[in-house]
């Protein structure tokens, strides 16, 4: 393998990881109230579709980014993981709000503290719930950690 | 072309409906059950009266024959120190003279089974089956009585009093990033966390 392939390979990686962050396709994973907000991202005021992700998918296996809007219960659980290996590699997970990041006011036995007990979570946006700018906010410091290669979205990597 | 909505007949809930019950149905309801029926004091309008786990059937179809054509809520309480311990409430209605009346049925914590209404009022089910769910009160003669809020593999009724808020983990340790979470395997290279991200440092291990 010459020097110059070695130039063109990474060259690709490049391209491809600002094809994944110029074009994320959400996952509409609402639970609870923070699913109002998350609404509004694709509404004219916040607009997300100038970032690239006003494609809000209700079938996972068209989605690659997780916007977990709200608290999850443990009878939920199930549900969650086998959407999120629905849905096709790279994908991304960002905990929107207080309860998806830690269970929030809700230290009880019926909810989650947190998703990323069962998914592994990008992006944690604190709030409750979170304004939409906020989510908006999450998302963009998501593309730019996939630019820099550091969020892979659930692919391995030696 | 709107104007003002006419009734037949005047209307007569509220307070002259459950004055109704108070002075003509609950008292026929003692003289038909004797012991088994007992009128309690209530702060607010609304008669209850608390009744025998042996009549509730009996007593229950009575009333439905008498107009009570609406089962509104089946609910539990837990009254721990107390016995007997616990106190399955039916709020039943009746359209449409608007009469409302409360059964207070109590339950013994050795063996906490009531017969269920499910066979007079079909919105018994639902309800019987959540209280059974939450509380662990049986319903005898429920024709599924199987939980219906919480997972179908779920051990203990969580609304009882001597239940954990915390359910299974009660115990463990209290901070998030002292348990056993999930977190994407380390990268080489990569500051710690899943991403590095401001997040990712908050249970990173």
């Amino acid at each position: 393998m010459s020097t110059n392939n070695q130039f063109f390979l990474t060259s690709v990686e490049k391209f491809v990881r600002w094809a994944q962050k110029s074009s994320m396709w959400p996952l509409t994973f609402g639970l609870a109230c923070c699913a109002i907000e998350m609404m509004q991202l694709v509404s004219p005021r916040y607009d997300m579709a100038q970032f690239g992700g006003e494609v809000f998918r209700s079938t996972p296996r068209q989605a690659d980014l997780m916007i977990v809007s709200g608290r999850l219960s443990n009878k939920m659980v199930p549900v969650i993981k086998q959407v999120y290996s629905q849905m096709p590699d790279p994908k991304w997970v960002v905990a929107m709000g207080a309860c998806a990041s830690s269970g929030g006011i809700f230290d009880n036995y019926a909810i989650v503290q947190g998703v990323d007990e069962v998914l592994p979570v990008d992006i944690y946006v604190p709030g409750c719930p979170p304004s939409p700018d906020a989510v908006v906010y999450a998302v963009l410091q998501l593309h730019d950690a996939i630019l820099k290669g550091q969020a892979h979205g659930g692919v391995m990597r030696a | 072309m709107s104007g003002p909505r006419h009734y037949p007949e005047p209307y007569r809930g509220g307070a002259a409906a459950l004055a109704h019950v108070r002075d003509a149905i609950v008292p026929a309801l003692v003289e038909a059950f004797g012991d088994g029926v007992e009128p309690m004091e209530t702060p607010f309008d609304q008669p209850q009266v608390r009744v025998a786990p042996d009549k509730l059937e009996p007593v229950a179809r009575w009333l439905k024959e008498r107009g009570f054509n609406m089962l509104v809520d089946v609910g539990g309480v837990d009254y721990l120190p107390r016995t007997p311990r616990f106190e399955v409430v039916y709020h039943l209605l009746a359209l449409p003279q608007l009469w409302r009346l409360r059964l207070r049925v109590p339950v013994e914590e050795a063996q906490p089974e009531v017969p269920t209404v499910s066979h007079l009022w079909p919105a018994a089910d639902p309800a019987e089956r959540e209280v059974w769910d939450l509380f662990g009160i049986r319903f005898a003669g429920h024709p599924n009585l199987t939980r219906i809020l919480m997972p179908d593999d779920w051990v203990g009724h969580p609304l009882r009093q001597d239940y954990p808020l915390q359910g299974p983990r009660a115990g463990l340790p209290a901070h998030a990033a002292d348990r056993n979470r999930y977190h994407a395997p380390k990268l080489p290279g990569h500051p710690p966390g899943t991403t590095g991200l401001p997040g990712g440092a908050k249970g990173g291990k």
